[in-house]
């Protein structure tokens, strides 16, 4: 009976569900106090202006927000289909930190959301936030850069890593508003805005209408940065500087993939420093090269804006040496190479990108530039290439890339020891699905090469060297390696082996749009087919769900603490910077 | 050297002999187009830009061939196809046009040719077109085309 109930109960609750309005922030969303955002309700049904009813703790909400919003009769879809109506107010502000009870109803729909309106410290605990973020980063990338990079005698590692001596201080969950799992976009964005978000967008709450750029916006930390300081921010990245990460600073869309849109956006922000690939999208169309399909030459546009422009590591190094303040560096048409390819083997688009700085040089050039800045500054440096290198499964890039971001790390170590006012981040924005489970052997009897897989004690140790001491193994092909494995993937042929030739491609597209596995690694000696375990429309290795291990040190990193939800992270972020001072 | 690389060089080879020849250069019927390969579309790459090589520039308006890979079409009705130099496997959260390497050329079909399993290499011959140019029904931009396409597998 109790059983029947319940049942009742929740058919109750569904058949509830379909009449409800969606409001936008979110049920149990936190805002900044002060922070301009958008407020919008979508109601199921078209429903006429004098039905709709909106409280704010009970009072009209105009007379709360300030104004009335904007009245949309219908909003249409894809196939210009009734969506229903609905109210867009935008910029709003709230000027008063407190619980705020937004409660809608027209017709048969209602909803009712309550908003955390914080403030913060008084007073900025840190001068300056160094926020170093490896996308896609997972324990195994940890773990496995340890092993290859200071090798590890009788159980015990022979060396630290310049993360290791950060502590590990939150679990974050990284889960998106429709979904447990999450792409680098609503990750970055939940950091970077205080606010989680759907698959693909970036610094706004996913609407339901077709358009990519009306979604309901909240503000970013560059924006808010902006808005309360005179602090100098930089944005650095291995990937496009469009690319979802770096984007997630300035960025306002729907879809990630706006990037010709969202060079205008950095440009409207004007990120003091900004280092990075991605030019063909600041280039006109008319230039080879270029992924814009207009005629807009930002490279004049960010001229024009006082911008110092650097194109290899010659001129990054002469730009960072020089008087101007601004600096915008593009080292490659698209992302740029990963560190095994760009220093050690020269494959990928090496020859004809040849003098790409890395990660480390351009994390240098962009803290020499910002601490000029007696205000401070905001950094975030992204290793974007261990997600570009994971999701296609190939963990030897995965693993050296980590390495890179390590001794970025170290770079923002060596700043934090002699300016002690600086709180410094380490995170991932979500995980892959990977774990270290041995090695491999080549001397291992027998042409079989899952054979030649150690597992427990038969795994032993890698044998890498590092004899030049840089850090990185003196070769990556030795004959006992790190053996990693992905718990899921597209159908693909396990080699076992170090892709020596270029960045690994498990799967290409077949005629029927499906992944199958790319015939180019069948006949490598001891090749193995491997069965993929997800759709067959995804063509790499997918997020894990898995929380990221978030780790701090520095004034303001007290703030992080045990289970968080990324959104929160942006609140110990203003917190440190005392970005949410009521003002009167 | 590979196979093809050979045969491809010795074809050049043949046309420069002919080439040489004034009187046959305005009259060669017999000779399809040349062949160009994706290492031959760029003579510089650059942060700023890329610029075509004197091959591209001297074949435009020319019939030439080019081995490739047929990428998946952006859509099902488009009238050209993209030819890349590997198989491609696309970004997962792209889908737009946005994410093609840069070493693309596209082919206009001169009529509907049945589309080929995307790994299979094959080979389209058209004539060249060089220049930024927008495709008017899906807004597709170009800067290298074949023009009154077909194509082989190989």
């Amino acid at each position: 009976m109790r059983k029947l109930i319940l049942a009742l109960a929740s058919a109750t609750i569904l058949a509830g569900a379909a009449n409800a309005a969606t409001v936008y922030p979110i049920d149990r969303a936190t805002i900044l106090v002060g922070s301009p955002f958008d407020f919008k309700v979508e109601f199921d049904a078209v429903v006429k202006p004098e039905d709709v009813k909106i409280t704010v703790n009970g009072k009209d909400y105009a007379e709360v927000f300030g104004k009335p919003a904007e009245f949309v009769a219908e909003e249409k879809g894809a196939e210009d289909e009734v969506l229903g109506s609905a109210l867009i107010l935008r910029g709003l502000t709230i000027g008063t930190a407190g619980d705020y009870t937004v409660e809608v109803s027209a017709g048969s729909e209602t909803q009712s959301v309550n908003w955390d309106v914080y403030e913060t410290a008084a007073q900025p605990k840190a001068k300056n936030i160094i926020f170093l973020i490896a996308d896609g980063l997972s324990v195994a990338h940890r773990t496995g850069a340890r092993i290859m990079s200071k090798g590890m005698t009788e159980g015990k590692a022979n060396g630290r890593l310049a993360m290791d001596d950060i502590p590990p201080v939150a679990f974050i969950g990284t889960s998106s508003t429709h979904s447990i799992a999450t792409d680098s976009a609503n990750t970055m964005s939940a950091y970077m805005t205080g606010h989680k978000s759907r698959v693909n967008a970036l610094g706004v709450y996913a609407d339901r209408t077709p358009a990519s750029l009306d979604d309901p916006k909240v503000e970013t930390i560059a924006e808010a940065l902006r808005r309360n300081t005179r602090k100098s921010i930089g944005i650095v990245s291995t990937s496009e500087l469009q690319d979802a990460t770096p984007a997630a600073l300035v960025a306002h869309t729907r879809k990630r993939a706006d990037k010709a849109e969202i060079v205008g956006m950095m440009l409207d922000v004007k990120p003091d420093v900004l280092l990075g690939g991605g030019s063909a999208y600041f280039l006109s169309k008319d230039v080879p090269g270029s992924k814009r399909k207009d005629d807009k030459d930002y490279i004049a546009e960010f001229r024009n804006a006082d911008y110092a422009i650097a194109t290899d590591k010659a001129e990054l190094a002469a730009a960072a040496g020089s008087n101007q303040e601004r600096l915008l560096g593009l080292f490659h048409t698209g992302n740029m190479d990963v560190t095994l390819d760009r220093d050690f083997l020269k494959k990928g688009t090496v020859d004809k990108f040849p003098n790409q700085p890395g990660l480390v040089e351009m994390t240098r050039a962009a803290l020499d530039k910002l601490s000029k800045n007696p205000e401070g500054f905001f950094l975030m440096v992204e290793a974007a290439s261990v997600d570009k290198m994971s999701h296609p499964l190939d963990w030897d890039r995965a693993l050296v890339e980590t390495i890179e971001f390590d001794k970025a790390i170290g770079v923002a170590r060596e700043f934090a020891e002699k300016n002690p006012d600086t709180l410094i981040v380490v995170t991932g924005d979500h995980t892959h699905g990977v774990a270290i489970i041995g090695t491999v052997d080549d001397e291992k009897p027998g042409d079989v090469m899952r054979e030649k897989v150690g597992t427990y004690d038969n795994a032993g140790f890698p044998n890498y060297e590092d004899k030049d001491g840089d850090g990185y193994p003196d070769r990556i092909d030795v004959s006992r390696r790190l053996f990693l494995a992905a718990n899921n993937g597209p159908d693909h042929y396990e080699t076992f082996r170090p892709k020596l030739d270029g960045p690994f491609v498990p799967a290409v597209q077949n005629e029927a749009k499906e992944y199958v596995a790319n015939e180019a690694y069948k006949d490598v000696p001891g090749a193995v087919f491997v069965e993929g375990n997800i759709p067959k429309e995804d063509d790499t290795g997918v997020h894990a769900v898995d929380d990221v291990v978030l780790q701090a040190i520095g004034p303001g990193s007290e703030g992080f603490r045990g289970y968080m939800e990324q959104s929160d992270v942006y609140r110990v972020l203003a917190d440190a910077f005392a970005l949410g001072v009521p003002k009167d | 050297m590979t196979q093809t690389d050979r045969v491809s060089f010795e074809r050049r080879r043949l046309l420069c002999a002919l080439a040489a020849l004034p009187t046959l250069a305005l009259s060669r019927p017999a000779l399809a187009g040349e062949t160009l390969g994706f290492g031959e579309l760029y003579k510089s790459f650059g942060v700023l830009g890329l610029e075509f090589s004197d091959k591209v520039k001297r074949l435009n308006g020319q019939d030439v061939a080019v081995k490739g890979f047929m990428a998946p079409p952006l859509k099902a009705e488009a009238n050209f196809f993209v030819l890349t130099e590997i198989p491609m496997s696309l970004c997962p959260f792209c889908s737009s046009d946005a994410d093609w390497p840069d070493n693309i050329l596209v082919v206009y079909l001169a009529e509907k040719q049945t589309f080929v399993q995307y790994n299979a290499p094959i080979e389209a011959q058209g004539v060249l077109e060089y220049g930024s140019w927008v495709d008017p029904e899906t807004g597709f931009v170009s800067q290298l085309r074949l023009r009154g396409a077909t194509f082989d597998t190989v």
